[in-house]
């Protein structure tokens, strides 16, 4: 029994720890989009934390912005752009796709042509290996 | 000769890998490059932290270069930099406005009293609205603004007579020279 307590009060720790005090939207769509504005928006303070998770005073500071944006009707990406106006792209943890952030985004895409690159070369050699020796590959699999 | 293949590669990853950290632990994460140098300063009329009558803005100080120094008396390098800006109001050098942050009046106006003045005016941002158009995120930082409004320099953390001396006064030089 006393585990159960304590599993149920583990599932709900996330829930009691969320810092935002501030009044929820009577639109549950603009609830849904000031949540996913502020998970999307980088503490400044604490660097890796969203504005949804810190307890930092400039991060209420951000959520009650947000909040008054979203009130006067703005856009997410207005939004967006006001706050990168005033604190740059550092704000934003889905950084725009800009000349400097090319090399970024291309990354995973590099990275898999890089292992693609590797596994050709291992194939390759391996072939190789057992055209020159069929018996090569028996005696000890694991040598790459 | 296997070595080409076997050791280059790893040689080569190894080397974009220094390079990446080379460049990246160079960089102080704290300092966040301020979007809104070379644009205007960002306007505003507040509260006078002394007179709560009293509003004060960038406008007091049209046509002239000026300093706005966020400081709050929760901010122990608001303390460190203080002789500094001291020194910078004795020398008449530029007026400096304040910004006091997220702060208490009482405590501003104590801390004022006990440890001078530099500042020409402060405006009182207790809820710190004013201080996210200036993409302010923590106490201290300095801005110089110039004659024709645009905002010049930031410098985040305490300032020092050295700092001032090297990325400040330069540019309110050229400013003065060329204007």
């Amino acid at each position: 029994m006393r585990v159960l307590i304590l599993a149920v009060a583990l599932c709900l720790s996330p829930i009691a720890g969320a810092v935002d005090s501030g009044q929820r939207f009577e639109d549950p769509a603009a609830q849904a989009r000031y949540e996913q504005l502020i998970r999307d928006l980088r503490c400044l303070v604490c660097q890796n934390e969203s504005i949804a998770d810190s307890n930092a005073p400039l991060a209420s500071d951000l959520r009650r912005e947000v909040r008054v944006l979203i009130t006067e009707g703005r856009s997410d990406a207005e939004i967006r752009t006001f706050l990168t106006d005033r604190y740059g792209d550092f704000v934003l943890y889905r950084p725009p796709l800009r000349p400097r952030t090319w090399l970024l985004w291309s990354a995973p895409v590099l990275f898999l042509l890089g292992a693609l690159g590797v596994v050709a070369v291992i194939v390759a050699r391996r072939a190789r290996a057992a055209r020159a020796d069929p018996h090569a590959l028996d005696e000890e699999p694991e040598r790459p | 000769m296997k070595f080409p293949v076997r050791f280059l590669v790893p040689a080569l990853a190894f080397a974009v890998l220094v390079g990446f950290f080379v460049v990246g632990l160079r960089q102080d994460p704290g300092q966040i490059p301020s979007p809104l140098i070379g644009k205007p300063a960002p306007g505003f009329s507040l509260e006078s932290l002394g007179d709560p009558g009293w509003k004060v803005g960038p406008t007091d100080f049209a046509g002239r270069a000026w300093v706005l120094n966020v400081w709050a008396t929760w901010c122990v390098g608001c303390r460190q930099e203080h002789e500094a800006l001291l020194a910078i109001a004795r020398d008449n050098q530029v007026p400096i406005m304040g910004l006091n942050w997220r702060d208490d009046r009482a405590l501003a106006l104590r801390w004022l009293t006990e440890l001078g003045n530099p500042y020409a005016s402060v405006a009182f941002d207790p809820e710190g609205r004013t201080a996210i158009d200036w993409g302010v995120y923590g106490a201290p930082e300095t801005f110089l603004i110039g004659a024709d409004g645009i905002v010049l320099r930031k410098h985040i953390g305490a300032l020092t007579a050295d700092i001032w001396q090297q990325d400040f006064v330069p540019l309110l030089q050229a400013g003065a020279g060329g204007g």
